[in-house]
């Protein structure tokens, strides 16, 4: 482990929820899966502003922000996030998991999302697209 | 401000003129240790000026993180900048983390407060190496109090008396009687107790157990030596009942350390206790390095393979020297 940690520095991950979409069985499991990819995943929860969540990117230095969505905000709440992270200089991907219509894809990429996992991805894909998404 | 292309200079100018994002960073350099933690320990030392050094410690579920969510919230009405480190344990399998403090101290936290999750990173004891550095980064950058939270702590983890200037443990109703109260270990190191989940049934028992420890500390002459006696503040810490009256016992332990001249003296142990942990994990990555080389088989004598090693060590460590 102590070879392992100086080998690599740590990924630093913040996961959260952002608005008053209360589904939060996936955002769990996927910490989990983070964790045990090795990363350590700031959890922030539930009802996130993009400004609590710019706050903790900053204060945590965090490498990556993760966002679940399961109530179709996704048009309108990864783009504001994208805004937020831009007016705060915070040159971070930002990674979008939940239910997001294929149909839609496209328009959050053109946002600036960095990496869009749906519902059923992978343990391996989850974690291959966080790091990917960090060392592009 | 972008961060990515200052020089470490400007980074530590932008962190000492109150930039978050450089604040984080240094921090982070801290968190990956070796030269880069040194040299953030070089350019702040200089410019710490004794924050109050705040351990909140107990076990997982105490409520450890609600009460600091509530201090984070009080403290700025009382023209104070507060700092949090949120210390959750490293997986001992893979090195991950899940540093979910933050979900406790949600909608709290003021405007001025910075807090920092950090992971343990194979270090037992409760708290991270890293820990001591990290409180001189928030110290030199103003912020006063610090609160460490330690990770949810058994009997014996109490790593945060060696880092904190005041250290308040944290239990519950019902979390045990007279005899585990007497138990050598975490109870010992309280300088104030908080008896949280207090509307619970059972707080009262709780309270006059902790009473008795103390009485009995009184009895041996443990309380006499150090010439105080720990207080117990009962919390709620859900809806902040007896969160200000703690913070109040919290400072008045300060005054006590400060008009007593233990403050310096806790000082000084903590730089004694920084200086050689540094040395042991100098020696300790060393040892490693040297054991992973040895050639063994069942049947050889661990004293005399140890004591070879040792030998082995100590020439390195003069060989060093002398390239130095």
């Amino acid at each position: 482990m102590t070879t392992d940690a100086a080998a690599a520095p740590k990924i630093r991950i913040v996961l959260a929820k952002l608005g008053l979409d209360g589904h939060d069985r996936g955002i769990k499991v996927v910490a989990r899966i983070l964790r045990d990819a090795g990363m350590e995943v700031i959890y922030l929860g539930l009802r996130q502003t993009t400004d609590s969540i710019v706050d903790a990117a900053e204060q945590e230095d965090a490498d990556a922000i993760g966002l679940s969505m399961h109530n179709a905000g996704h048009l309108t709440l990864a783009p504001a996030m994208m805004t937020a992270l831009h007016a705060a200089d915070l040159d971070i991907p930002l990674i979008v998991g939940g239910i997001v219509p294929d149909a839609d894809i496209a328009a959050l990429e053109a946002a600036g999302v960095a990496a869009i996992l749906g519902p059923g991805a992978p343990a391996e894909d989850v974690v291959a697209a966080v790091r990917a998404a960090i060392n592009p | 401000m972008s961060i990515g292309n200052l020089d470490f200079d400007e980074l530590v100018a932008a962190a000492r003129g109150g930039n978050r994002r450089a604040i984080g960073r240094l921090i982070t350099m801290v968190e990956r240790g070796a030269s880069e933690a040194d040299q953030v320990t070089d350019a702040t030392h200089s410019h710490t000026t004794g924050a109050h050094i705040v351990g909140i410690t107990g076990a997982p579920g105490a409520g450890k993180s609600t009460l600091t969510g509530q201090l984070t919230r009080l403290l700025p009405q009382l023209g104070r900048r507060p700092a949090v480190l949120a210390v959750d344990p490293s997986s001992p399998l893979t090195g991950g983390a899940i540093l979910g403090d933050r979900v406790r101290m949600d909608g709290m936290a003021g405007e001025d407060v910075f807090i920092r999750s950090v992971a343990t990173r194979g270090h037992a004891g409760g708290l991270a190496l890293s820990v001591p550095g990290c409180v001189r980064v928030f110290d030199a950058m103003g912020f006063d109090p610090v609160l460490i939270e330690t990770v949810g702590v058994g009997q014996v983890e109490v790593d945060v008396v060696g880092a904190a200037d005041t250290t308040v443990v944290v239990v519950n109703p019902g979390w045990g009687d007279a005899v585990q109260a007497n138990k050598a270990g975490l109870l010992e190191v309280a300088d104030v107790f908080v008896i949280n989940k207090a509307d619970r049934p059972g707080a009262t028992d709780t309270r006059r157990d902790l009473e008795l420890m103390l009485d009995l500390s009184h009895v041996s002459g443990q309380e006499d030596a150090a010439g105080y006696r720990p207080p117990i503040l009962m919390t709620t810490a859900t809806d902040g009942t007896g969160v200000h009256q703690l913070w109040d016992a919290v400072l008045a332990h300060h005054h006590h350390l400060v008009s007593t001249g233990q403050l310096a003296a806790r000082r000084i142990s903590r730089l004694r206790y920084e200086v050689t942990n540094r040395v042991e994990m100098a020696f300790q990555s060393r040892i490693q390095q040297a054991a992973h080389h040895l050639e063994l088989d069942p049947g050889q004598s661990p004293t005399r393979l140890a004591h070879d090693l040792a030998q082995q060590i100590g020439t390195i460590s003069k060989s060093a020297r002398g390239d130095a």
